[in-house]
């Protein structure tokens, strides 16, 4: 839905900020709207239908599996986290819903979460100093839920290369500074 | 000085010199030194005092389990204390000083403790201080703290960064001496993911220090070998400088890697030193043994060391211990120290060795069946008495003396999860037990394979069998040639004869004596002796010395050492600095802040932010001319009752409630009843505990026919929504309910006052008059074309709506109200003003939200629904929690308008003695109302209720304050709510 509100980055900017440090660019995105998708009990066949008809993807748990809209990650049994496009989603949940019917409980979760990108090589000795899961080992799509610096995040790795953080966005600037002093104590 | 002890070869790279001040003197010494070794090279035996008679003392050792060499290093904010100078790496520009001795090293005015030491005795403490009770926290610890101690704290902030890491493995080794990189290569070239770590700069063990040969090559050089060729696996992670300092469950250990401390400061950005969380399917420990002394009259001499120490110095570092030595053994290690000594070219005055018979060292006066029975040498050492084996005595000059009593298999990290050493009388030695820490075996002297080749075989073996065990296949590579000499130890564990003090533990100042007073008074088992005496409870936990106090004990009381049993040791191996524990957990970077959707508007404002949890909140926003907080929020609540005030509630909990079974649910987890409540209505809400007390409270809303949004307070957030998923996954797992929380996607604002409408309605898209949107509305909005939500509520008694629109359009939200609201005065109101007018309005939070209260209590009780079963429900219908005479909450006002009341008082009847049998109950929050132009309070009071109008004293002994009160009804302003529903 169009308006001529400002928003602000998680950051407390008016755009996305990028930070270089050595090998590793720290990106936050503001362009990706997220919703949590659930199960309700006994709709499972449906559910999935709904998902298929309407090209969500419902990932193994602790994994990510991309889509042409939309994307998601398993968080939880019986729910996932969809990604879509913020221009054209917005509103994700208004898309959302309608597919989904009464089979799924649909929550907008696009500003509950700051998103960072991390791209770069050596990522793992990156984030050895920053979560516990083992990176170096985990397979492209792998998600889960971890803990960096007291905050619980979602960590997605795409590849060796890139790795998807949500944070929550209250702490936006008390995670970016972990990513930060961390980048710099390794480079 | 100019390194007059340095001798030819060792490890030290020559070209390279570094400046390094002791004392406030200057000396230079080579990359590849210890602080102690190049000490020593200078000449410098000295160098700290001891705990407790501040006896001049040298280093002992020539690695981490040093009792002595404790000193100062670094200066400033920087400075560290107790760091042992033998293995504090060198570095050019480094400044160390001595600790624990007034007003200088070599005159120590303290030593006079020396000469008391009489008095000084093992159990001192206990049977001196025993009266006046009241004296020993205010005399006589300070006086003892003073007396005896170690090094000093800077007291200035640590100003280097630490950081904390997690490292995944197949398998860890710990310690890369022959036994580790044996190990290393075998899970290496096997494929397996592999850490070794080891507390040294350099890898090697002892084969650093020793001139034997492994492989056809110098040990040390098979050793570099070894380490270059696993550096070149890239599934083999070497890591020097890191003490495994602890094993812990699931075969998780922690180790600290000190990654600067050879710098004179970090690099930028670098941290000091790093803890790692080390997860391993199997751990070796091949952490080698540590050599331990024979105790004898005044053997802590500087100068008297370890033998091993002796040669260490030499092969390594390239520095004899002293111009002329001598070596005291009874074991066959001790002979390599003297003919390596000999073989450098040092003076060897003699051997004395304990045993009779066996060959004679070629070239060395070897002194069989001999004893060294006293030292002498203030300072330094000068001579040696030794007692021959025709029972003459001779004194030997000699500067430098290495005794060797057998080595102790490093088993620490073995007995982290209690399990005890066991004894194995072959090497009269204490070897890891059975029930250690699930997957972790040991290797080389660790084990108990004193040789070489027993390192380097059992390296091998345990590989090979920890590989087998993962289902990883490998092969035995070639073992190299190594010596596998038998230690041929006579065990000797002091010498009897002496009138004198013979140490045993040497950095607590434990004595052969001390262990005699602990038997004669009947502290004779291991873990008496050892609180009894401080036996092995100095920060080296008595690597040196605990196996000879005990030893000392089996034989006093004539029982073996297996029976005599030992005590065990607890994380960590070595200190660990309280930095490295904390992590960048420490000051501003305690824990991440939240910020509200409105914090960057309210900082431009000048707002006062308060922490409430992690959350920032803005607690009032000072204006022009206003010079006391009071000024501030006085004027807020005025002009919010009069106009509309605005504030930022994105904090309270908010979570998403869907499903069929999501009224079912909620008539479960509150005590009231949601289930009927209609769509686009909100309800407040009370929820208990499992006992009939309040747990939190909050608005629900019921947005549609199976969804709701539940409040909570800002405290309660998290862990209501905890609860909720216990309730939801354990309690009743077949009710059809998903809950997510949604407190940071809404930017939520509490617009409040007779305004409030005027001011929303210039934003909202639609009609929003009472008619349209009545009390207790809840919806979805349009607000200027923004999808938004708006619940008509109030926490304030005005009239006021909770507005909220995705989080990150909450600045410019925050900038609308403020401009639309332009022509009403309004204001922003911080947290102070918020609980100004809830307590003028009665409404429960924090003081009253204790934990020990009930919905009776709070005046609430009604709200407990009987008609349905809630969590709490039954047992909030407790007799005792029913009396009529129970706390109620009630209103309280001074009689005096002027009359100061403050939190925490309690009440007492008028005439009545203020003691405990009179306390009525107490206040819980207390605020200066602006309205009513008096202090006002809540309080729980017995029988309450029946109480209204009573004048009570509100008495308190913290703030010394005795007021004469009135007690009221709690709802201060506006009784009937006409205002809210206005």
């Amino acid at each position: 839905m169009a308006n001529a509100w400002k928003s602000l980055t998680a950051l407390g900017q008016d755009t996305a900020q990028v930070v270089v440090i050595g090998p590793y660019q720290i990106s936050e995105r503001c362009d990706v709207a997220l919703a949590s998708l659930a199960v309700r009990r006994g709709q499972d066949a449906a559910f999935a239908s709904a998902a298929q008809t309407a090209g969500v993807p419902l990932p193994l748990p602790s994994s990510y599996a991309a889509g042409a809209v939309f994307s998601a990650f398993w968080v939880t049994p019986e729910m996932w986290f969809v990604e879509a496009d913020f221009a054209s989603h917005q509103d994700i949940t208004a898309h959302l819903k309608p597919a989904f019917g009464e089979t799924a409980s649909i929550t907008e979760q696009t500003d509950a979460w700051v998103r960072f990108d991390v791209a770069g090589t050596g990522l793992s000795a990156l984030f050895e100093r920053l979560t516990n899961l083992d990176l170096a080992t985990l397979p492209d799509g792998f998600a889960s839920r971890t803990v960096i610096e007291h905050l619980g995040v979602y960590l997605i790795k795409h590849s060796a290369t890139q790795v998807v953080l949500y944070g929550p966005r209250s702490s936006a600037q008390g995670l970016l500074h972990a990513l930060e002093v961390t980048a710099k104590s390794v480079i | 000085m100019n390194q007059s002890n340095r001798i030819s070869g060792g490890q030290i790279d020559r070209s390279k010199t570094l400046h390094f001040t002791f004392d406030g003197r200057s000396y230079v010494g080579h990359a590849g030194d210890t602080l102690a070794s190049a000490l020593l090279a200078n000449g410098v035996r000295l160098m700290g005092r001891s705990f407790k008679y501040h006896r001049p003392r040298g280093p002992l050792s020539a690695g981490s389990e040093e009792p002595n060499a404790l000193v100062h290093l670094r200066t400033g904010a920087r400075q560290e204390p107790n760091t042992r100078a033998t293995v504090a790496e060198l570095f050019d520009g480094l400044h160390a000083t001595s600790q624990n001795a007034w007003p200088s090293l070599k005159f120590d005015a303290m030593a006079i403790n020396d000469r008391l030491s009489s008095f000084f005795t093992a159990g001192f403490y206990y049977k001196t201080f025993m009266w006046p009770a009241a004296f020993w926290e205010k005399v006589y610890e300070p006086i003892i703290r003073r007396a005896a101690g170690l090094g000093a704290l800077s007291k200035d902030e640590d100003p280097d960064e630490y950081d904390k890491g997690f490292i995944h493995c197949d398998l860890l080794i710990i310690g890369a001496g022959p036994a580790g990189l044996m190990a290393a290569l075998t899970a290496g070239r096997a494929g397996a993911r592999v850490v070794l770590a080891d507390e040294d700069f350099r890898m090697g063990g002892r084969l650093n220090a020793e001139t034997f040969e492994v492989g056809g090559m110098a040990g040390a050089d098979w050793a570099s070998a070894a380490v270059a060729e696993l550096s070149a696996m890239p599934n083999v992670r070497l890591m020097i400088r890191t003490t495994v300092v602890g094993a812990f469950d699931h075969g998780i250990y922690s180790a600290v890697e000190r990654v600067s401390d050879h710098l004179a400061m970090p690099a930028a950005g670098k941290p000091r030193q790093t803890l790692w969380r080390i997860y391993s399917k199997r751990a070796i420990l091949a952490g080698g043994a540590t050599e331990r002394p024979i105790a004898f009259e005044n053997n802590d001499r500087p100068g008297v060391m370890l033998a091993g120490a002796l040669r260490a110095y030499a092969n390594r570092w390239g520095v004899a211990a002293g111009d002329r030595v001598a070596v005291f053994t009874n074991n066959d290690d001790g002979l390599r120290s003297a003919r390596d000594l000999q073989a450098k070219g040092v003076d060897v005055a003699a051997v004395i060795d304990s045993r009779q018979g066996g060959d004679l060292l070629p070239g060395i006066r070897h002194l069989q069946g001999a004893q060294v029975i006293d030292a002498s040498g203030r300072l330094g050492l000068r001579s040696v008495t030794v007692r021959l084996a025709n029972g003459k005595t001779e004194t030997i000059s000699c500067t430098a003396l290495g005794v060797s009593g057998g080595w102790n298999p490093n088993v620490n990290i073995t007995s982290h999860h209690r399990s005890r050493p066991e004894w194995r009388g072959d090497i009269a030695a204490f070897v890891p037990g059975t029930g250690g820490p699930a997957g972790l075996t040991s290797a080389g002297a660790a084990g108990g394979a004193l040789s070489t080749h027993g390192a380097l075989a059992t390296g091998l073996a345990q590989a090979l069998g920890t590989l087998a065990d993962l289902g990883m296949a490998a092969t035995a590579g070639d073992l190299p040639r190594a010596e596998d000499a038998p230690i041929s130890i006579s065990p000797m564990w002091y010498v009897h004869e002496g009138k004198g003090r013979a140490w045993i533990d040497q950095q607590n100042d434990v004595t052969v004596k001390d262990v005699k007073l602990a038997h004669q008074e009947n502290f004779t088992a291991v873990e008496h002796l050892k609180r009894y005496t401080t036996l092995g409870m100095a920060t080296d936990q008595g690597k040196t010395g605990n196996v000879l106090g005990i030893a000392i004990m089996a034989e006093l009381t004539g029982q073996s050492i297996p029976a005599t049993g030992t005590t065990i040791y607890r994380p960590p191996y070595t200190p660990v600095a309280m930095g490295a524990l904390a992590g960048r957990s420490r000051g501003k970077d305690f824990k991440p802040f939240r910020l509200t959707p409105s914090h960057k508007w309210a900082a431009e404002q000048g707002a006062i932010f308060v922490e409430v949890g992690n959350w920032l909140r803005t607690q009032w926003v000072p204006k022009a001319g206003e010079t006391t907080w009071r000024q501030s929020v006085d004027r807020e609540v005025l002009a919010t009752r009069r106009s509309v005030g605005i504030c930022d509630v994105t904090t309270l909990g908010k979570i998403d409630i869907q499903g069929t079974d999501a009224g079912a649910f909620l008539d479960k987890v509150y005590a009231n009843t949601f289930s009927t409540l209609a769509v686009g209505k909100c309800r407040y809400g009370l929820m208990l505990r499992e006992d009939g007390m309040v747990f939190d409270d909050g608005t629900t809303a019921r947005m549609g026919q199976h969804e709701y949004v539940m409040t909570t307070t800002t405290a309660n957030a998290v862990t209501v929504f905890r609860h909720l998923e216990y309730c939801r996954q354990v309690l009743w797992p077949d009710m059809d309910v998903q809950i997510i929380s949604t407190t940071e996607a809404w930017a939520q604002f509490s617009v409040a006052g007779p305004n409030a409408r005027n001011l929303l309605q210039k934003i909202v898209d639609q009609d929003i008059s009472d008619a349209a949107f009545p009390y207790m509305g809840a919806g979805s909005i349009s607000v200027g074309g923004l999808r938004g939500r708006l619940f008509r509520i109030s926490f304030s008694g005005e009239l006021a709506y909770e507005i909220a629109v995705p989080t990150r359009y909450g600045d410019a939200m925050i900038r609308k109200l403020m401009e639309a609201g332009a022509e009403f005065d309004a204001i922003v109101y911080g947290t102070e003003a918020l609980g100004v007018m809830r307590i003028e309005k009665g409404h429960v939070a924090g003081g009253e939200l204790n934990g020990q209260s009930t919905a009776l209590n709070m005046g609430l009780g009604k709200m407990v629904s009987k008609k349905k079963d809630s969590i709490g429900m039954v047992l909030s219908q407790r007799e005792g929690m029913n009396r009529d005479d129970g706390y109620r909450l009630v209103g309280v006002k001074p009689v005096d308008p002027k009359g100061a009341i403050s939190a925490g008082s309690h009440f007492m009847e008028i005439g009545a003695p203020v003691e405990l049998a009179s306390d009525g109950g107490w206040l819980t929050s207390k605020v200066y109302s602006p309205h009513l132009g008096c202090d006002i309070a809540l309080g729980y009071l017995k029988a309450g209720d029946q109480k209204i109008g009573r004048k009570m004293r509100a008495v308190n002994f913290l703030t010394k304050t005795d007021t004469l009160v009135e007690i009221v009804s709690p709802h201060f302003f506006d009784p009937q709510g006409e205002r809210l529903r206005g």
